[in-house]
């Protein structure tokens, strides 16, 4: 019973979260000039433009607005973009899937490199290997992710011509989506922006698994284990990784969403044709329905995100009582 | 680093790190003993002094139109104006900019974003935690509602709102980074006051008779200060390259004004015709920077704040 409370209040919460982002989406929409001066002509009469005032609501007070705003985007219309003339909200959409296919590869290396990078410094704090890991991670957390990419594209692409530095490359229809993973070229192209993306991710991990294993090596059934005279294999793969892995999920699991907020600066760099890219070209000439777009639909994937890593997380750790799982 | 962290996997409690005498001093003391962390503060002391003193440090005043000549323009590092009045020794970048010049004023937009944001976001938050510590109740509810829903949104995403919304300029990106930055701190100040408050010393500064007020900021607030001050040294690497970054997508600060982000922005188009410079010496000034603080607050977070889990 007590679960059920819990998860009703848990999706309660996300759902708030999603019509407090609505709110300042709508407001900061209001804020930034008037819509009727971007769509009526310079020439129109005083009548035309009292007409569209009242056709698009605009003389009503702000919470009609708001609420008219909100069922109209409850039925997933959330306005047309004025540069590509279509719904703004499949505009996202079609693009989002570029997006999601590089995030997840940086989230794949930073796992890849993190958990064994993190596991060595971990277990030998103190050896040459482990000190470099450990001095290493804080290059990677201070490395500017767009100097970076414009280094490799200098490096890979410019000076040693290896890889290619712009674009998605063939992609192959799956699922209704293009994907670039699915063709030889299209991976050749994720290769510099995942890397690119995951640099952070991959400091991240490394810190996250070296002060999880350094925590799990000292507890007493680890040295029981050691003193049972379990291999030490066996005890890193048992003891040490298994219970260094939970909190470490539930990190990578929240940190999905921002990876693909983060993704705008790598898109932009090697003009990867993703939602991040779409979000800066629609700022720029200011296709507000658009922006508007990408904030909520990004919200609603995040907040959705964080609520599911929360319900996994409390079946994978039954130590966890209602309130305690991690926002 | 004693030798009780010599044991693999000890987390060691710090009160069995300090030794007997004056606590703080002895964590002044143990903060020089890591020689990165030294390396680190020396390095960003250097880039203080040089973002201060950059108007007597560089050779020209490179937003100055009329100091700089456009036939300068994308000379190589080493190279000298017509009259050999000026050394570019890191080169110029496409309008004739002396670079070095360039990046010290760049640093100045970094400083002033960097603690001027940690230091504005610290002084709410902490206020804000404070009194959500003291107050409890629907106060105290409230205001971690707000905190965790800020925590929870993508740093980049609320910045790329708020810039879309109010534009680009120098004040625009500290007041973001405030309104995002806060948070971090306020939660932080919280937690640490509620564990404060059941202290013996609260206690007895309560029986004292003293005044609620004064017992949060002379009493408990003292003792909450060493993991705030980790969180502000690496609020300030964060907002730093935040700053660089929106002004290199163009959303930060305008291309009138220096900022390593935009320099970095500007030299991008030169690169790929071989003129590396313009974008390089920029880009390695804000890294060095960025990881000197980062440096500084790794070792603070060892001295102050052994049980933070990153």
């Amino acid at each position: 019973m007590s679960n059920l409370l819990w998860l009703i209040r848990r999706v309660l919460q996300a759902l708030l979260v999603i019509l407090a982002m609505s709110v300042i989406v709508f407001i900061g929409l209001h804020l930034v000039g008037n819509p009727v001066d971007v769509l009526i002509s310079q020439d129109s009469t005083l009548q035309e433009r009292e007409e569209l005032i009242r056709r698009l609501g605009l003389d009503q007070p702000l919470w009609r607005q708001y609420l008219r705003f909100l069922a109209s985007a409850l039925q997933g219309d959330l306005g047309t973009s004025f540069v590509y003339n279509v719904p703004a909200v499949s505009l996202i959409l079609q693009r989002l899937p570029a997006t999601l296919e590089l995030a997840f590869a940086a989230l794949l290396l930073a796992i890849c490199i993190g958990v064994p990078a993190g596991l060595i410094a971990g277990l030998k704090p103190r050896s040459t290997l482990g000190k470099l890991i450990t001095t290493g991670s804080i290059l990677g957390f201070s490395l500017p992710t767009f100097w970076v990419g414009l280094l490799f594209i200098m490096i890979f692409s410019v000076s040693l011509g290896w890889l290619p530095a712009s674009g998605r490359g063939e992609t192959r229809s799956f699922l209704g989506a293009e994907w670039s993973f699915m063709t030889i070229d299209g991976l050749r192209h994720m290769i510099l922006p995942a890397i690119n993306l995951s640099l952070f991710k991959v400091s991240m991990v490394t810190r996250l698994t070296r002060s999880g294993v350094r925590e799990v090596i000292s507890q007493d059934y680890v040295k029981f284990a050691r003193a049972k005279g379990l291999s030490p294999m066996r005890i890193i793969r048992k003891h040490v990784l298994r219970n260094t892995m939970i909190p470490l999920v539930t990190v990578l699991g929240l940190e999905f969403g921002s990876t693909i907020a983060f993704a705008v600066v790598t898109e932009s760099i090697f003009a990867w044709p993703g939602a991040g890219k779409l979000i800066l070209d629609s700022i720029y000439v200011l296709d507000r329905p658009v922006v508007v777009a990408y904030l909520l639909v990004v919200a609603a994937l995040f907040v959705t995100i964080n609520l599911v890593v929360d319900i996994l997380y409390r079946l994978l750790d039954p130590r966890v009582q209602i309130g305690g799982a991690a926002s | 680093m004693t030798d009780l962290s010599e044991t693999p996997g000890a987390i060691p409690d710090p009160a069995e790190l300090r030794p007997a005498g004056n606590p703080a001093w002895d964590r002044f003391l143990a903060f020089f003993r890591s020689p990165l962390a030294v390396i680190g503060l020396l390095l960003a002391l250097a880039f203080v002094v040089a973002a201060i003193f950059a108007p007597w440090l560089a050779a020209q005043n490179p937003y100055d139109m009329t100091a700089i000549d456009i036939m300068d323009a994308r000379l190589a590092p080493g190279s000298q104006n017509f009259d050999g009045t000026i050394t570019y020794v890191f080169g110029t970048d496409g309008q004739g900019r002396d670079l070095y010049s360039a990046i010290l004023y760049g640093l100045r937009t970094s400083l002033v974003v960097g603690v001027g944001s940690a230091v504005l976001a610290g002084m709410i938050g902490i206020v804000l935690g404070l009194i959500a510590a003291y107050a409890g109740g629907l106060t105290d509810t409230v205001i971690m509602r707000v905190v965790d829903l800020l925590m929870a949104l993508p740093s980049i995403l609320v910045a790329l709102l708020i810039l879309a919304m109010f534009g680009r300029g120098v004040t625009n990106v500290v007041l973001t980074l405030v309104f995002m930055e806060w948070a971090y701190y306020a939660r932080t100040a919280r937690g640490q006051a509620l564990v404060e408050s059941e202290r013996d010393y609260v206690e007895a500064a309560r029986g004292l008779g003293l005044g609620s007020a004064r017992i949060l900021l002379r009493h408990i607030l003292p003792n909450c200060l060493p993991p705030l001050i980790v969180i502000g040294t690496l609020q300030i690497a964060r907002a730093i390259t935040l700053e660089a970054t929106l002004s290199f997508l163009g959303l930060g600060v305008p291309v009138t004004q220096p900022s390593l982000g935009l320099l970095v922005s500007n030299g991008y188009q030169y690169m790929l015709s071989g003129d590396y410079w313009i974008s390089f010496a920029p880009g390695m000034a804000l890294l060095l920077a960025i990881v000197s603080i980062n440096l500084i607050a790794d070792r603070l977070r060892e001295v102050l704040d052994p049980r933070a889990v990153l």
